[in-house]
This record gives structure tokens, sequence and C-alpha cells, in this order.
């Protein structure tokens, strides 16, 4: 038996005539000014894998002003602008846009079998409108934010950092979102290759769609309440703020309302980058297609309804506790599902232990540990006991770090070669990975002990018992750094030194494995009909697949 | 395993994607992407009306007391200074589906014109509170007047922008009965602009 391609034909890898495909043309302004989709999301790629770095290096000084109890290496206010800033950057810069605007830019087009997004303009206005917002956060470092990634009034309206500036770049970066989301939205749904119906493209796209969902309908929101942040400074509107009628708990509907959905814009392309890897590495077709699909839509449609359960303690009724609770309960179930969906997937299957298939096995385990420990939090009692503490920061860790993280690095080291044209060194891959592996959880599995042992989170000075596991965790996060460290040297050398890639170097059926790596402009010289699904992968036999 | 049988691919729709689209797929995903991009902008109101329901709920006098001082009559005007704006935006995309050069051109005219009127007697409304001393900073009532009017002028003025360039390219004569995509999509955005503020007008002049 031989595998199927998603069109049921292996294209003909197209003449050498251009061997660094898109990559072909030179020059500064041949950037600037692309309308590629696959130059875009490199150019998101590359914007967001810095800001990554520079969030990672807020996290270590964090670490180590933690590695005592008292006020040491840094004043407390500078550990407030400190954990901000960490927050932000991460959050904002690096892990809402890495996957939608940086993979999603590049491989959606690819993975439904067209030439490009369906607004190529508006997608170039898009990165452009990130960058805008990125130069006005910046501009803001003069009086750097000390309230929080979560600006919670009454304070950040008080508070003389300058909150009026960040409010208008995380506008603009909000606005990039949107005409992202609203462009692969319109390109799913209108652009998809003859033949190629909703049963048949790729989980990622589903993961995509559902994301697009969410920045479409949330981001608008925060929108609004960031610019009611800034008119309640600038003008001193009183919607926030007590003194004025008005209310400071409102502020954190709004917030929530956007911002809890958003972990979901956050988690849900990394699900679908898992859903593509895991069965190219088991060699078997993917468990529950629709069941995977679906359980995409349910999760975007259900995490609008739980944001209340940030604010289990600010104040809120008890009914609308008990309904915000059970419905966090309910949007494990589809969570759940996808990952029972992974495991069986891989059951009797053929599995190699590539670099890719390293992250997505870490994603599946790190991001349960994420989710079981929801739970905790989303239950109304055990709540107030870990509210604010430790036990959150690790929480979140695990889902987003543990989950997004580790989806993100799924794609870049799968994908790496047909975005480069060149193979990454699978001996420092995975090299890089055993170290990140250890070190998150060194830094992270503590920080469950501590929280759940009581230390707050935030507090730039904790009692001295909790010093030998913060000494644990800020080793952990040394560690970390290294594999992180070994991870971009790779990225780097790979892109100078890397043996050239062919096209299809793990086998994949999905589109993007059946044109050349990189991929020319225009994608396909002729775009494919679908007759099957992606997934049709053979067992490998004991005489070589390959 | 189902193997499909290789197909031929030779023959495939080239025609159908972005790079080069063809017109019937460019006015679908342009019709998409503004009905999605409206959509945007209603969550984006969405969240000043529901501050409105949320403070008119929890203060009721203040509302009464202050929508007083409202000026109804400039409000009705306006009201229908909008109306008409939509009328003249339709009446233009009626025309450029007969393939009516000029008069798609006079109605985006007037379409301009009409919202510019509206931003002048906003204009005098807000200078008159002014002078009265109402700002957005006086109570919370004002502060939604002020915040949910300014964010709907805005919408007012980009409206203008983009009627404006929609009216250099008709000049330039892009537009015919078969192709007049951008006149539609701006059409689109401007009557959801005026649907926002036969919304405001109630709210604040009307029920007090």
């Amino acid at each position: 038996m031989k595998d199927t391609t998603a069109d049921g034909v292996a294209l003909t890898v197209s003449g050498d005539a251009h061997p660094r495909g898109y990559l072909e043309e030179k020059g500064f302004w041949s950037w600037v000014y692309t309308l590629d989709h696959k130059r875009i999301g490199l150019l998101y790629l590359y914007t967001t894998l810095f800001f990554f770095l520079l969030g990672g290096i807020f996290a270590l000084l964090i670490r180590i002003k933690l590695l005592y109890p008292g006020q040491q290496i840094f004043s407390d206010h500078m550990y407030n602008v400190l954990f901000t800033l960490h927050g932000s950057v991460m959050i904002f810069l690096f892990i809402i846009p890495a996957i939608p605007s940086g993979l999603g830019n590049f491989f959606i087009p690819l993975l439904i079998g067209a030439r490009d997004v369906a607004f190529p303009r508006i997608n170039l206005a898009s990165y452009w409108v990130f960058v805008a917002g990125i130069l006005v956060i910046l501009a803001s470092l003069v009086r750097p934010m000390d309230t929080g990634w979560t600006f919670y009034t009454p304070y950040s309206a008080k508070t003389a950092a300058d909150v009026t500036l960040l409010s208008f770049g995380i506008f603009l970066v909000g606005m990039s979102s949107i005409l992202t989301g609203l462009n692969f939205l319109v390109t799913i749904h209108k652009l998809r290759a003859p033949g190629m119906t909703w049963h048949r493209f790729p989980l990622f796209i589903w993961g995509m769609y559902a994301t697009s969902i969410i920045q479409v309908v949330a981001t608008p929101v925060v929108g609004i309440t960031f610019l009611l942040l800034a008119m309640e400074r600038l003008f001193g509107v009183g919607f926030f703020d007590p003194a004025k009628g008005g209310d400071p708990v409102l502020f954190q509907h709004f917030f929530w309302f956007y911002s809890h959905p958003v972990v979901y814009v956050m988690i849900l392309p990394a699900m679908g980058i898992i859903s593509e890897v895991i069965p190219v590495f088991s060699r078997k077709p993917i468990f529950g297609y629709r069941a995977i699909a679906y359980s995409s839509l349910a999760i975007a449609f259900i995490g609008f309804l739980v944001w209340g359960h940030h604010m289990f303690v600010s104040g809120m009724s008890k009914t609308a506790n008990i309904i915000f609770s059970f419905l966090t309960f309910f949007v494990a179930v589809p969570t759940a599902i996808k990952v029972f969906n992974w495991i069986a997937t891989m059951y009797k299957g053929s599995i190699t232990f590539e670099s890719p298939m390293l992250y997505a096995l870490t994603f599946i385990f790190l991001f349960t540990f994420g989710g079981l420990t929801g739970m905790f939090l989303g239950a109304l009692a055990t709540n107030v006991h870990a509210h604010d503490t430790y036990f959150v920061v690790a929480h979140f860790h695990y889902t987003m770090m543990g989950g997004t993280m580790m989806g993100l690095l799924a794609g870049l080291h799968y994908w790496w070669p047909k975005m480069t044209g060149r193979m990454l060194s699978e001996k420092l891959a995975r090299a890089g990975w055993l170290l990140t592996f250890i070190g998150f959880n060194v830094t992270f599995l503590t920080q469950f002990f501590l929280g759940y042992g009581g230390m707050p989170r935030r507090w730039a000075e904790y009692p001295a018992q909790f010093q030998p596991l913060n000494i644990v965790s800020t080793a952990g996060s040394w560690i970390l750094a290294a594999g992180i460290l070994i991870m971009f040297v790779n990225f780097i050398r790979g892109l100078y030194t890397g043996e050239p890639a062919p096209a299809s170097p793990w086998k994949g059926l999905t589109l993007e494995w059946q044109v050349p790596s990189p991929p020319p402009t225009e994608n396909f010289e002729e775009i494919p009909h679908i007759t099957n699904w992606p997934y049709g992968y053979t067992k490998r036999k004991t005489d070589g697949y390959e | 395993m189902g193997t499909s049988e290789p197909k031929a691919v030779s023959g495939a729709n080239p025609g159908e994607h972005a790079a080069h689209a063809s017109p019937a797929v460019t006015y679908e995903a342009a019709k998409l992407g503004i009905w999605t991009f409206i959509a945007t902008e209603v969550l984006l109101f969405g969240g000043l009306f529901t501050t409105y329901i949320v403070f008119r709920t929890k203060f009721p006098h203040m509302f009464h007391a202050d929508y007083v001082h409202l000026n109804r009559v400039l409000g009705a005007v306006n009201t229908v200074v909008l109306i008409c704006s939509s009328l003249t935006v339709a009446l233009g995309i009626a025309a450029i589906r007969k393939g009516k050069q000029g008069m798609l051109r006079l109605c985006l005219v007037l379409t301009i014109l009409l919202a510019a009127g509206f931003l002048v007697i906003k204009y005098f409304e807000w200078t008159e509170k002014f002078a009265h001393g109402l700002y957005p900073g006086t109570d919370v009532f004002f502060s939604l007047y002020f915040m949910m009017t300014g964010l709907h002028g805005l919408h007012v003025l980009a409206g203008m922008l983009v009627l404006g360039a929609v009216l250099v390219l008709a000049g330039q004569g892009r537009f015919s009965e078969s192709y007049h995509t951008p006149v539609e999509i701006s059409g689109l955005y401007w009557h959801f602009v005026d649907l926002v503020w036969i919304y405001l007008f109630p709210l604040f002049y009307l029920i007090g």
C-alpha cells in the first residue's frame, strides 16, 4: 500500500529555475512592500520571536529578583515594571500573534491550495499596523508600566506610568489582529482549492478558523475598553472610577470578555499544529477528524462564556459565580476530546521521535497538567484558596508556555524546512528540547507547590519560608534559558548552513509538502484538485517506508 | 487506506485564486470581508452600548435630569441628514449598476456633503455643551454622550474619506455595470454608520 496524498497525486516538484523559491528576490524594499503571504508570515514570525527573547529576559530578571525574599537587586517598583513588561510583551507581542499571524499567514494558503490570502494588501497593512503598535508601546517605556498586564482600574487610571500611550499601542496591535483574523476567515471561506470541502481540509485550518472567529469577535471589545481607559485618563471620563459613580468591576468584565477568549486564540492554533504533527509521525490517519474539528468550534464558542472565572473574588453575585464555574468545567470537555483523539491516533501507530514529535508530545503532557490544574481554579471553593497565588502563575505557564509555546516549537521544527528550504540539526534540536523540557518543569512545577503553600503572585517580597523552592525555580529558569538558547542557535545555524531541504522531509501528505522547499512565490504551478482528506497515512513497513 | 486514483491536475482553475482572482471570487470575498468588518464594528460600539445599559440601570435619575440639556431639534435634523445620505449612496449604487457614471458621481458628492453637514451640526451641538460647562468628565451621562457621539463622529469622518476615495476612482471612470465592488462595499459601511446614529438618537435625545 502506498500513502495517498491530499489530492490523490504527488505533484511533480517543479524546476530548479528558482531554487530559493519565494525568497529569490532580495533587498530591504522587497520585504517592506511584499504582498506575499509567506514573506509577511516570516516578518511576523521574526518580529514575534524577537519579542519572545525580550520577554524571556524580563522573566529571567524576575526570577533573579525572587532568589531573595526581601528587597534585593531591584526596587519594588522596578519589580512591578518587570513583571508588567514580561506579561505585556509575551502576551500582546508574542503569544497572541506568533502562531496565527506567523505560521498561519505562511501556511493557511498553502494548506488550502490557494495562491495567497483573500486580501494581500490588508495583510501587509496588518503587519505595519502591528509594527506601529509596537513603536507606540515602546514609546510608553519612558514612564514604564507598573500595573501588571491586566491594567486593572482604578490603579491604572491613576498611576504615573504612561497607560494612555500604552492603551493606544495595544489598540493598534488589536486592530492588526482583527485584520488578520478577518483575512483568514474570508480566505478559508472563499479561496479553497476545488474539491477541498470543509471536511477535507487539514485540522490546522479548523484551528485557525476558530481562532479567527475569536479574534474578530473579541478584539473590538478590548479595543473599546482600552479606549475608555485612555479617555478616563485624558478627559476624566468616569466609567471605571468609583468616585465618579463608575465601577472598577465593569473594567474587569470588559477586559476578561476579551482576555479569556484570547487564551483560545493562543491555544487553538497550537492544537491545530499538534493535530498535523501527530498523524505524520505516527504514520496513522488522524483519529476522530470531525470530533477534533468541531471541538475547536466548541472551544471558541464556550470560551466566550467563561470570562467570569477570573473574577470569583471580585464581588460578583453567587449565582454568576456558580454559572461561570459550571461553564469553566464545561469548556474542558472539548479540550479533553482533542487530547483523547490525539492519543487514539498514536495508538498502534509506528511512532518516530523526531524533534517536531517530541514537542508535540510535550504539548500533550504539559497541557494536560495545565488543564487539570485549571479545574482547581475553576472550582469556587479551591479558587478562593489558590486565587492570586503562584498556583495561578504555574497553571498559566503550563497552559501557555507548556501548551502554546510547545505547539509553536513543534510547528517551527516541523515547518522550518518548508519555510527556509533548509533542515535544522536534529541533534541540536533534541538537545534544545531536552533542556527546555527539564528547565520548564523545574521552573514551574515548583510554583504549584509555592502557590498552594500560599505564596502570593506579584509580590516583590515574600515570607522567608518560601525561599528554598524559589531558588529551585530560578535555577530551572536558567536550564530553560539554556535550552532556548540552543534552539535559537539551531535556527540561526539552519538559516545559513543547514542542509538543503527536500520537498517533504517528514513525508507529510498535506498540500504544503507537495511544492518545493521553499515554495515558489505563486505556491502552486497549477491549483490542485482535491479528492480526499490529507490523512491517508499507512504504517511504516519493516522494509522501509522511505 | 482509500488510495484514490491519481487525477490530472491540469485544467484546474488558477484563475479562482487571489493572485489572479476572478471578478466573481473577488466580489464574494469583498462582500464577506465587509460584513465581517461591520461585525467587528458592532462589537466595538457594543462595548459602549453595554456601558450605557449598565449606567442607565444604575442612575436612571441622572439620565432623566441630563437628557433635557441635549438639543432635540439639532439631533432630529442630523437624523434626517444621515438618512438622506443613506438614500443618496443607495441611489449611487443603483445608478452604477445601470452604468450611469455621472449619476454615481453626483450621488457620491451629495453623500459626502450630507456627511459634512452632519459633522458641522455636531460641532455646533458640542460647542453649545462646552459653553454650558458640560464636558466629558461632567458625569457618567455626558461621558457616554461624548464618547458615543464622538466615536460615531470619527466613523462619519472615516466614511467621508472612504467615499472620497471612491469618488476619485469614479472620476477616473473605474466603475461600470459589471465592476463596482468598491462602491457597494463603501456603501454598506456607510449604511452601518447611519444605523449606529439611528440607535444613538433615541437613546440620548428621546428617552429621558
